[in-house]
């Protein structure tokens, strides 16, 4: 594994699978009594987060506690940087403050990798979403709930399975990551979306594209609904959302025309009666929560990997531009 | 490095065979048994990698002997490890603790070889966050002497006085193919934080 994960492309198969593997074997904990290992005992985890997340937040900070990490929760909202304090300038402080590791996330895509291959920071930086980027941890969570539905078992990956994603892809990290891990795990991936909501250059993308819902249903083995981004969106992307719903949103009698197996699955948050309805969303056959729980047991795995052993010996780069500073 | 290291290794020796194994089983599951009064609330957990080996064919083993399916488990100390910073993080095996858990019963660990104690001592704190035996004792293949830690075998297959410089290596024929114990000059792989020290003053050890 590399030092950081920042993009979903940086794991190769055997890394995801060893994410994977070892995820499994951390869901066990949950249903002991004392739910915490002593690995990460004395080192300190920060959590900066310059976005608003309840899901993603939590989610690392109980895996950083399970593990007995030290937590700091740095959150942008009544810290320096309302003041006017740069990312550079935050990661100097953090640094001097002696942080094993950072996990980010940032409303400007790129802002993690640029965390990564600076010298500001010495210890492992985790994107935990960034702008319209990536989402590698939410698309390993994803993964591992597939392999649980689909092909169940250590080792097992996602050979052949078919991974329907519909919503707003133009906006959504956690497409983009999901596309390059499913399809490093042998998945195919189709896509979704309005023309207006896939982003530019798509037909580079490891995936094929299809505007009819319908169709795709009785060849998806999961069907990952998104939801529709409206906070990043400056102008009409579809003529009214009760249109949108009945071209791009999946009820019950979509549902029914999954084949039997096939998982419906949301990164959250779910805004119902708009890409999903509330049949659907409470339906067995909707992972969301148990997306959720699977969620801490990767962030686990993750932290584990990148954090537990002897630190990764990649040797931090001197930024000759930054330095001459 | 020094020419006195490069004096020809001696190839590895065995010091029990397949039936020389059997036999100790059969002998450590008795004396299981015997101090157990009938092995009621006996739970058996191996370690791995070949713990889990042992503590199979004992739990084989104990079943004919007292007509009771023993619970057995394996358990994977990794987490627990007090060396885990001087490797790359590693892959876990899984754990696996029988449904009835393990409060209230006594619990008999399982490893092949018992050297430094470290593990034992892993393994300990392992159990301490999975729950409350009445009773925690150790079964061992082998015990090679120098340890680390005050930790002692209650059940001990061979006692197998060694020098730091040896190996001891088990060999089981589920992962190895054959059932050995071998004794031999160990490779510079070594794992032991005392194997390591030794081996960085060997040049002042007498021959």
């Amino acid at each position: 594994m590399k030092r950081h994960l920042v993009s979903a492309a940086d794991l190769t198969r055997d890394d995801a699978l060893l994410v994977l593997d070892t995820a499994e074997e951390l869901a066990q904990l949950s249903g002991r009594a004392v739910k915490k290992l002593p690995t990460l005992r004395g080192r300190t985890v920060v959590n900066l987060f310059f976005e608003d997340s309840t899901r993603t937040k939590t989610s690392f900070e109980v895996a950083e506690k399970r593990l007995s990490a030290d937590v700091i929760n740095f959150s942008a909202k009544g810290s320096s940087v309302s003041k006017g304090e740069s990312l550079k300038d935050t990661a100097l402080t953090l640094q001097a403050m002696g942080a094993d590791a950072v996990v980010v996330r940032h409303h400007a895509s790129g802002a993690p990798a640029r965390l990564a291959q600076s010298d500001w920071l010495h210890g492992s930086v985790i994107n935990a979403g960034d702008g319209t980027h990536e989402h590698p941890t939410q698309a390993l969570l994803d993964a591992f709930t597939m392999r649980r539905h689909l092909n169940p078992g250590a080792g097992n990956d996602l050979a052949g399975r078919r991974v329907t994603i519909v919503g707003d892809i133009l906006h959504s990290r956690v497409a983009r990551s999901n596309v390059h891990l499913l399809t490093t795990l042998g998945a195919q991936v189709t896509f979704v979306a309005p023309p207006t909501l896939l982003p530019i250059g798509i037909e580079n993308w490891p995936c094929e594209v299809s505007y009819d819902l319908e169709s795709v249903l009785p060849k998806t083995d999961a069907l990952m609904m998104l939801r529709v981004q409206r906070e990043r969106m400056n102008a009409a992307f579809f003529p009214t959302e009760r249109e949108y719903t009945r071209r791009y949103g999946v009820d019950g009698p979509r549902m029914s025309r999954l084949p039997e197996h096939a998982i419906v699955m949301h990164p959250g948050p779910m805004v119902r009666g708009m890409e999903i309805t509330a049949e659907v969303a409470d339906s067995p056959r909707c992972t969301v929560v148990e997306q959720v729980a699977n969620g801490v047991s990767v962030r686990m795995a993750v932290l584990y990997l990148l954090l537990g052993g002897a630190t990764l010996t990649d040797t931090p780069r001197t930024d000759s531009v930054e330095s001459a500073k | 490095m020094t020419a006195h290291q490069e004096s020809a290794p001696r190839p590895p020796h065995q010091v029990l065979d397949g039936t020389d194994i059997a036999r100790v089983i059969t002998r450590i599951a008795h004396e299981i048994v015997e101090r157990a009064k009938g092995a009621e609330d006996v739970v058996l957990l191996g370690i791995h990698t070949r713990g889990v080996h042992l503590a199979r064919r004992l739990h084989a083993r104990l079943a004919q002997i007292t007509d009771q399916d023993i619970p057995l488990g394996t358990l994977d100390i990794t987490m627990y490890r007090d060396d885990l910073r001087l490797k790359p993080a590693r892959a876990l095996e899984h754990t696996e603790i029988p449904p009835g858990g393990i409060d209230g019963r006594l619990v008999v660990l399982v490893d092949d070889v018992l050297f430094s104690g470290r593990t034992i001592r892993a393994a300990l704190d392992a159990l301490n966050d999975i729950g409350r035996p009445r009773a925690v004792q150790l079964a061992v293949l082998v015990d090679r002497g120098h340890r680390e830690l005050p930790i002692r075998a209650d059940y001990v297959g061979k006692n197998l006085p060694t020098s730091l410089r040896e190996a001891v290596q088990v060999r089981l024929s589920d992962r190895d193919g054959v059932d050995a114990v071998l004794v031999g000059d160990r490779d510079f792989a070594a794992r032991s934080s005392q194997a390591l020290a030794a081996q960085a003053t060997e040049s002042h050890l007498p021959e």
